[in-house]
């Protein structure tokens, strides 16, 4: 009994060893966190001026012009996920720790989300009101963001896993990470335009919510067995 | 039952087509020390990496306690501790944060030592600076803490002596024979000659 209680602690113990570590270390380098913000304010920003400043118009695209930009963004914060860890050795000191690579793993993911997936949903109101979307149609961005992106952050893992061994990953990635994250974007993407039409979204979100669980049970096994063979070789 | 503590059994290694080595015994008790010799290209590093189980024998098995390490994970892992190629640590964390990060994945808790073990590699006054800004012998130093910090039976090293000063060289060796002298065992590979250490076995790669 106290012995299972003991290994729970522990457990806990790394996750949050893992954030804390991980977190240090992002906000003394904040060029890698603030990049990928950047890219989505960016983009987001050049549709009016590209395309036109009609607010119809605008209003049409917005969803669509949005997830795909945080969509793109995710994947740029990608490299940050197990790379650096990779070339310090630390990520191999991970794998030889008797703590569970479970644990690590998911505290590295969450970080990775908090880094990335969170602050594009807070930053996601405002563009929102740029692109003329209406009340109805952010609310249920900022939803899906919430529940999309952390699933973004746990399919981007693996491939990072798969890819991490690799001299060049940056095309590889994508190839790998882009068709996962298709579904995603689909329920995503239409749940704000069914918010728009003022069609109800809870399935949508159901489905999305259904893709997060199944992220967070299978995404890190997936994850381990992919570090424990890129860093075999 | 062997008594062996690690021990590698008829293995074989296969990189790129071209055979590092094979049918290779080896094996180390508790109380010794044995050191991997061998060229530049030899296999030395990948048959450390095959003994933690981070890489896989192209054949044959490694045994912890008579048992294969796949089986014993984490029984082995609590007992052993691994000094790689690589830095193992975070360069943007000091050299506080990163122990007390390695004592965490231990699963011990080391807070109070850990100024301690920085101590005893010379690291006073060094506790709180981030690493990139140490110098690189200062850095495997901050490594190097970790064999004071967190007690195992095994320890695993490769190259421990690179970028290390005389002073450290030989504090290192006096770390190692105080080691075997508790009871536990050292494998590590070093193109240094030690020649204080007593009853050192060698392996020669070809």
């Amino acid at each position: 009994m106290t012995a299972q209680v003991d290994v729970k602690q522990v457990n806990q113990g790394i996750f949050i060893a893992m954030i804390r570590r991980d977190m240090t270390a992002a906000f003394r380098h904040p060029s890698d966190l603030i990049n990928p913000l950047i890219f989505f304010v960016v983009v987001v920003t050049l549709f009016p001026l590209a395309v036109t400043p009609e607010s119809d118009f605008l209003r049409e695209i917005a969803p669509g012009v949005l997830w795909v930009s945080a969509l793109l963004a995710t994947l740029l914060s990608l490299d940050m996920l197990f790379q650096s860890d990779f070339q310090d050795g630390t990520l191999e000191q991970m794998i030889l720790s008797p703590q569970p690579l479970y644990a690590s793993i998911l505290a590295k993911v969450f970080t990775h989300w908090l880094l990335s997936g969170l602050p594009l949903t807070l930053l996601s109101p405002l563009l929102a009101m740029m692109l003329f979307l209406s009340a109805d149609g952010t609310q249920a961005l900022m939803l899906t963001l919430l529940l999309g992106t952390p699933v973004l952050s746990f399919i981007g893992a693996i491939g990072s896993a798969l890819t991490v061994g690799l001299r060049k990953t940056g095309l590889l990635l994508s190839l790998l990470v882009l068709p996962l994250y298709i579904p995603v974007l689909i329920f995503a993407s239409g749940a704000v335009q069914a918010a728009i039409a003022g069609l109800p979204i809870v399935g949508h979100l159901a489905l999305l919510g259904a893709l997060l669980a199944l992220a967070v049970v299978l995404a890190p096994v997936a994850i381990s067995t992919a570090l424990r063979i890129s860093l075999s070789g | 039952m062997s008594g062996r503590l690690l021990e590698g059994i008829n293995l074989c290694c296969e990189r790129d087509h071209r055979v590092l080595f094979e049918s290779l015994n080896m094996g180390v008790d508790a109380g010794e020390v044995l050191q991997i010799e061998g060229p530049n290209g030899s296999g030395k590093t990948t048959l450390l990496r095959v003994l933690t189980g981070l890489s896989e024998a192209t054949e044959g098995e490694v045994r912890w306690c008579g048992q294969p390490i796949r089986k014993v994970r984490t029984r082995y892992y609590q007992n052993m501790q691994y000094l790689g190629h690589a830095a193992g640590i975070k360069q943007a964390l000091t050299a506080h944060e990163n122990l007390r990060w390695h004592a965490a994945l231990t699963g011990l808790e080391g807070d109070d030592q850990i100024d301690d073990a920085l101590g005893k590699v010379g690291l006073r006054g060094y506790e709180d600076v981030p690493c990139y800004t140490l110098s690189a012998g200062q850095q495997r130093r901050v490594n190097l803490a970790r064999l004071h910090l967190l007690p195992a039976k095994l320890w695993i090293l490769d190259e421990p002596f690179t970028a290390i000063d005389k002073a450290g060289v030989s504090a290192i060796e006096a770390l190692l024979i105080h080691q075997a002298q508790q009871g536990g065992a050292v494998i590590l590979t070093t193109h240094q000659d030690l020649q204080h250490v007593p009853g050192l076995r060698k392996l020669t790669l070809k």
